[in-house]
């Protein structure tokens, strides 16, 4: 299938265009905007991005590689990262991977079967202050010390028709 | 005592331009500084003591000095909001409650320089920091502080956010500046340095987002007045954060060469270690600051003194650690972010952290032996001093500084097979 912007991302992506003086710096942006649109970033994606910002695909495949940002594969709706760095790992970040494990019956850097969450490590999201904490897609949720404060963080997210299973 | 970056949390909506201004008395600097002479702006801010709030504490004003006059070239300015600095959580205060300030800054950065363009990069993973920027560009522009004409003078300003994509280096300047050109975040060798060769080639000036946020006040109160809140040579008041063991982590302001002490333990700050437990070592500004012990805490929080304990001020951000922290532990996951975020360009960096990484692992899991704490020591030196850019420095004097206080607690996990202290 021959990958084209929305009319949204279209609309994004002339935007950032106006921003810089020459086409190559406007890639990063760009590969957001068709991450979004897309899905994740396949190399058609990158393919895509690179013809219409008139670069050789081989630069764009380098810089679609060297950032962690960029989902090289289909990742679950509900990105689940959490901070592995050290302030949070004084405060016990290596105990909620653990919890999450266990709730989400998935290891660490795997996605549900029903394709609902991905749990994955990272490094510091600044903010230390509030550890631990992690970050489901866009939003940050912090101080999470407590089974309690997790539930509370999850809850929402777990909906009944798609209870994943406890455990292996 | 004066507040300058938290007093914006007292007010609701302080994003907003309309509570930045009366409540802050917001935008009046620009009104000021518009009408002065670029070199005589350049004079306050060396005044002011004013020192780089990224790090690495270099003058701001000798800085804006270093950018060529005569060149033809386009100019720039870019703010440096990657802030990724295990231990650091400041700027992004600043970037989600007072965006304004940071704005306000940059019209009078601009202008000093010349620049018509300013990006702030801002880390990918920011997402509210990114539209709160973006509402407060919005809505500078519309009440004619960026644009065209800009406060009734014929000086035009333009400032965009650029967004990081997940690449810790991309803080370092010159990796910075590749990522914004859209290629890997790589740093570049220096010389030339960022101000005569820098974004598309041109000259540029790379400031951190606290740094900047400081400029409204250095050109309303005038820079001696500035200096005066801090301490010698190190102007002004500053955020410090506090994480880790402590009974109350967070964001505190005070003025540059507070003692260490009365962060930690002061009833206005820290209010000391969590369950009333003793302080083993502390981080002093971010996680390539070397740790150190109980003892030297009656530092001055300045960029001089910190030296003189071995350390290193880096971004204030303070981690604390208490009697029950394993330092094999705490090298080894330092040394896993330094291994995950080296960029790969210098053979010393990429390798050196991984080897550390695998050696600290096997002797917190026991497998150590005695030859691995000397390797340990070894690899450190082999990678200082011998690559591009100071993130490998980082690795090394961070690591070393537990194998410095802490060589006998290393050695026992070798004989023992293992580790004694409680999960985390
Ligand atoms: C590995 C590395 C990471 C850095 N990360 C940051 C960062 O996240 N934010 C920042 O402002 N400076 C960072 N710096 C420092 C910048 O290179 C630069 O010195 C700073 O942005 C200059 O601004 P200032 O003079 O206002 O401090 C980093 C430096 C290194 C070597
Ligand atoms: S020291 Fe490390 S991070 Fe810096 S340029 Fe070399 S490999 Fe990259
Ligand atoms: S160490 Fe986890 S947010 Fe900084």
């Amino acid at each position: 299938m021959e990958l084209e912007f929305s009319s949204q991302a279209e609309e994004r992506f002339q935007a950032i265009l106006k921003r810089y003086p020459n086409t190559r710096a406007a890639l990063l942006p760009t590969l957001f905007v068709a991450q979004d649109d897309f899905g994740y970033l396949s190399v058609g994606a990158m393919e895509y991005v690179a013809g219409r910002l008139e670069l050789p695909p081989s630069k764009v495949l380098n810089v679609g590689t060297f950032y962690t940002m960029y989902n090289k594969r289909p990742v679950g709706k509900y990105h689940v990262q959490v901070c592995a760095s050290i302030s949070c790992a004084l405060m016990g970040a290596h105990r909620l991977v653990h919890q999450l494990e266990q709730k989400l019956g998935i290891r660490l850097g795997e996605t549900t079967e029903d394709g609902q969450f991905t749990l994955s490590e990272v490094e510091c999201l600044a903010s230390c202050g509030t550890a631990p904490m992690l970050q489901i897609n866009d939003d940050y949720h912090e101080n999470l010390k407590t089974p309690e404060s997790i539930d509370a963080v999850f809850k929402p997210l777990l909906g009944d028709s798609k209870k994943p299973n406890q455990g292996r | 005592m004066r507040k300058l970056f938290t007093k914006c949390l007292d007010f609701e909506k302080p994003w907003d331009i309309d509570v930045y201004i009366s409540k802050q008395g917001g935008y009046r600097s620009p009104k000021k500084s518009l009408s002065m002479e670029p070199s005589a702006i350049i004079d306050e801010v060396k005044k002011s003591n004013l020192r780089g709030r990224g790090g690495a504490g270099f003058p701001t004003g000798l800085k804006w000095s270093f950018l060529p006059k005569d060149s033809e070239a386009p100019k720039y300015l870019v703010i440096n909001a990657d802030e990724g600095e295990p231990g650091t959580f400041k700027d992004r205060l600043i970037l989600e409650f007072d965006p304004h300030r940071l704005l306000e800054g940059c019209i009078t950065a601009c202008y000093t320089l010349g620049a018509h363009v300013c990006y702030i990069y801002i880390r990918g993973e920011l997402r509210q920091c990114h539209a709160r920027v973006e509402e407060a560009i919005a809505q500078a522009r519309s009440r004619g502080f960026l644009g065209e004409g800009i406060f009734g003078t014929k000086y035009d300003l333009e400032i965009y956010v650029h967004t990081g994509a997940g690449a810790y280096i991309c803080g370092e300047e010159t990796a910075l500046l590749e990522s914004l050109e859209g290629k890997a975040g790589k740093p570049r060798m220096k010389p030339p340095f960022p101000a005569v060769v820098g974004l598309f080639g041109c000259p540029t000036i790379i400031n951190n987002v606290e740094t900047i946020a400081c400029i409204p006040t250095i050109i309303n109160d005038g820079g001696e007045a500035f200096a005066a809140d801090g301490c010698e040579r190190n102007g002004g008041i500053k955020l410090y954060g506090i994480s880790g063991h402590s009974a109350r982590p967070g964001m505190y302001e005070a003025p540059q060469g507070i003692s260490m002490r009365e962060l930690i333990y002061g009833d206005d700050f820290g209010r000391g270690i969590r369950e009333g437990r003793e302080l083993k070592g502390v981080i002093p500004g971010g996680s390539s600051c070397p740790c150190i012990l109980p003892a030297d805490i009656d530092v001055a929080m300045d960029f001089d003194s910190l030296r003189k304990v071995n350390s290193l001020f880096g971004t204030g951000g303070l981690i604390l650690m208490d009697d029950q922290t394993c330092m094999v532990r705490v090298a080894a996951t330092l040394a896993t972010f330094y291994h995950i975020e080296s960029c790969g360009q210098c053979t010393p960096c990429r390798e050196g952290t991984g080897w550390l990484k695998r050696v600290l692992d096997n002797i917190e899991a026991g497998t150590g032996t005695p030859k691995d704490l000397a390797l340990l020591k070894d690899v450190c030196d082999n990678i200082a001093g011998n690559t591009i850019c100071p993130h490998g420095d980082a690795a090394s004097m961070a690591v070393g500084s537990y194998l410095r206080h802490f060589m006998p607690e290393f050695e026992a996990h070798v004989e023992r097979g293992g580790c004694w202290f409680p999960e985390w």
